[in-house]
């Protein structure tokens, strides 16, 4: 009896409030960033214009906001940083759910597309795609659908390779995950030096860098719908992730047929990297560096990392890509560099972590 | 629940590891496997939870084909404690329990009340319930070992397949693990590697001998000194505990002989 009052007086961590609770705090946090961010770039647009141009664009609530903007600023909210803004959130969150699937899948922290080399296959699929048109036969989506196919490829090897005995071993999974990565950037050197015409060469070039300067509406729907769609699989399913971090063999013995699940996941992370890449070129770590600040926040279960981790990544990228527009303004740093900067040393980090334990 | 093997067969690599093996285990039973290591205990548990696949040999559960049932429908029947339980992962002890809940639950389907009352129930049965934010990983031996026997618990199965479900446990461990299980009054099959233990809570044993079934019957037919003798080759001496009426295996070291005494076993 005294030792359960005793528990009771405990300050209540995160990792025991409410998911509503947290989603909601996350909810407002990823509108305040949507407002925020939006006016943040070479030309700043102050807050309550972004604010007074976002809520006019809303049907049935036009009337009562002012019209004292220029029709500039409204080009710049509404035609450039909002699309920005919104691939950014897009493109964060599934960056950090292709990370929770791909750590699942291997059972490791260190997991992430960047490292695995998933970016790497999907860039090399994609550009030889791009410059030499080997997958227009896909038609409008063929960009997102060559970087499918080199991220599944790659998944498929890297798995293979670092399966010793029905395990996955960390070491052959991260040496295997780097060679694959570099054959793949060699590979996508090989197909630009060889490109036969010089502005797709260009268009490629300017691609891979990592960027989300190019946003358009347009680049929108294909990312969100792919995105939903993996988040509701996933989430229907996140008891056999929950149980897959517990091993194979135990995930079997409750009851899940490990196969198909394993299977599963690999389609949805190359299907979430291949199309994110599509869009935004290899954005690095951030599928490292969310899920598990998500985990040290919330515990592992994947009910409360999936949707959070995507919040989380969401408003990340959304933030490195103001600095990205910021730090060396009117020029633009890709958003990759940025990310690489921090998330190297916290790969490192991670890893250093891992072998105390 | 009656388990029922059939001339199991499993070979790894063209070299054959199971030979033939046929067991059974009546419903409430508690039977034991032991024998020397790489003998074909843990392989074959294995084929018994389905983490590997047999060659040739029928398994029947309560006279249904193993071939006709579902993965999960052998979950809701069948409760594993394995050998390797690591979770390179943060997990709370209650959420490691809750894990057991998974063949009882639809797609995204959440846990309920009643759910957690049988977490509750499970982590109260093996004494965790103080324990049940914790985290996992950084548990003892034996803490970790009682939070794993609540998950297969709250799986709610009436047979228990365990592969030395004490290994690396201190001796209070040991018996206060099998204590919980013998007190569930549900069907167990163990690998157990200590044969006092087998000798304690075994109704039957079966011993494995070179992946081949060597004998089985009681503890005090099975466990006598010339069967250890040939199966772990070792000098025991073997009476009956005066209090436990059961049989006491003491080990006998090789130093003790070679002083020259004629001791008489």
């Amino acid at each position: 009896m005294l030792n359960n009052l005793r528990h009771r007086q405990l300050p209540k961590g995160l990792k025991e409030t409410n998911l509503i609770v947290i989603l909601s705090f996350l909810v407002l946090l990823m509108i305040g960033t949507i407002i925020f961010a939006t006016g943040m770039g070479p030309v700043s647009v102050h807050t309550t214009t972004v604010l007074q141009i976002l809520i006019s664009k809303i049907p049935f609530l036009s009337n009562p906001v002012g019209n004292d903007w220029t029709q500039v600023e409204e080009s710049i909210v509404v035609g450039l940083r909002l699309p920005r803004v919104l691939l950014g959130l897009i493109v964060g969150a599934s960056l950090s759910v292709t990370g929770v699937a791909l750590q699942a899948l291997v059972r490791n922290h260190l997991a992430d597309p960047f490292i695995l080399g998933v970016s790497s296959g999907a860039s090399a699929t994609a550009t030889l795609g791009m410059l030499f048109g080997t997958f227009s036969f896909l038609g409008t989506y063929s960009l997102s659908l060559s970087a499918f196919i080199g991220a599944v490829v790659v998944i498929v090897l890297v798995y293979a390779l670092s399966r010793v005995n029905g395990k996955i071993n960390m070491t052959q999974l991260l040496l295997s995950g780097v060679a694959i990565g570099l054959i793949m950037e060699s590979i996508t050197k090989l197909i630009t030096l060889s490109a036969p015409n010089a502005l797709g060469l260009h268009n490629a070039t300017f691609w891979m860098a990592g960027s989300l300067a190019g946003a358009k509406w347009g680049y929108l729907t294909l990312p969100l719908l792919v995105m939903f769609l993996c988040m509701t699989i996933l989430l229907l399913n996140y008891r056999a992730l929950n149980a897959l971090l517990a091993g194979d063999e135990t995930a079997g013995t409750l009851g899940f047929n490990v196969n198909v699940i394993q299977t599963m996941l690999v389609l949805i992370a190359s299907l979430l990297a291949g199309v994110t890449i599509a869009v935004s070129g290899s954005i690095g770590f951030v599928g490292l560096m969310i899920p598990h600040i998500t985990r040290l926040l919330i515990g592992s279960d994947h009910k409360k990392v999936l949707p959070v981790s995507a919040f989380l990544g969401g408003i990340l990228v959304v933030w490195t890509d103001v600095a990205a527009r910021l730090i060396i303004a009117p020029e633009e740093l890709p958003i990759g560099v940025l990310t690489a900067i921090f998330g190297g040393p916290f790969f490192i980090w991670l890893l250093k972590k891992n072998a105390r334990k | 629940m009656k388990l029922q093997v059939e001339n199991l067969n499993f070979s790894y690599n063209h070299h054959k590891i199971l030979n033939d093996i046929s067991l059974h285990v009546n419903n409430g039973e508690f039977v034991g496997i032991i024998g020397p290591n790489g003998s074909g205990k843990s392989t074959l548990l294995k084929n018994l939870y389905r983490a590997l696949t047999p060659d040739s040999g029928s398994i029947y559960l309560d006279h249904e084909n193993y071939r006709d049932l579902k993965i999960k429908d052998i979950a809701k029947k069948l409760g594993v404690i394995g050998q390797d339980n690591g979770v390179p992962f943060d997990f709370a002890v209650n959420e490691i329990v809750a894990m057991g809940r998974s063949p009882h639950k639809k797609l995204f389907e959440g846990d309920k009340k009643e759910d957690k009352e049988i977490i509750q129930n499970a982590l109260n049965t093996v004494g965790m319930a103080d324990m049940a934010e914790r985290n996992y990983l950084y548990l003892s031996g034996g803490e970790k070992q009682r939070v794993l026997l609540a998950r297969v618990l709250s799986q709610q199965t009436e047979f228990l397949v365990l592969d030395e479900p004490t290994n690396h446990l201190d001796i209070h461990h040991q018996l206060r693990i099998f204590d919980v299980i013998k007190g569930l009054g549900a069907t167990v099959l163990s690998a157990i590697h200590d044969l006092n233990i087998a000798s304690l809570y075994c109704d039957r044993i079966y011993v494995m001998k070179d992946g081949s079934i060597y004998k089985s019957g009681t503890p005090e037919e099975i466990l006598t000194s010339e069967n250890i003798k040939e199966v772990f080759n070792i000098k025991t001496d073997v009476r009956q505990h005066p209090v436990t009426k059961k049989a006491m295996i003491t080990y006998l070291p090789e130093s003790t002989f070679n002083k020259g005494e004629d001791i008489v076993v």
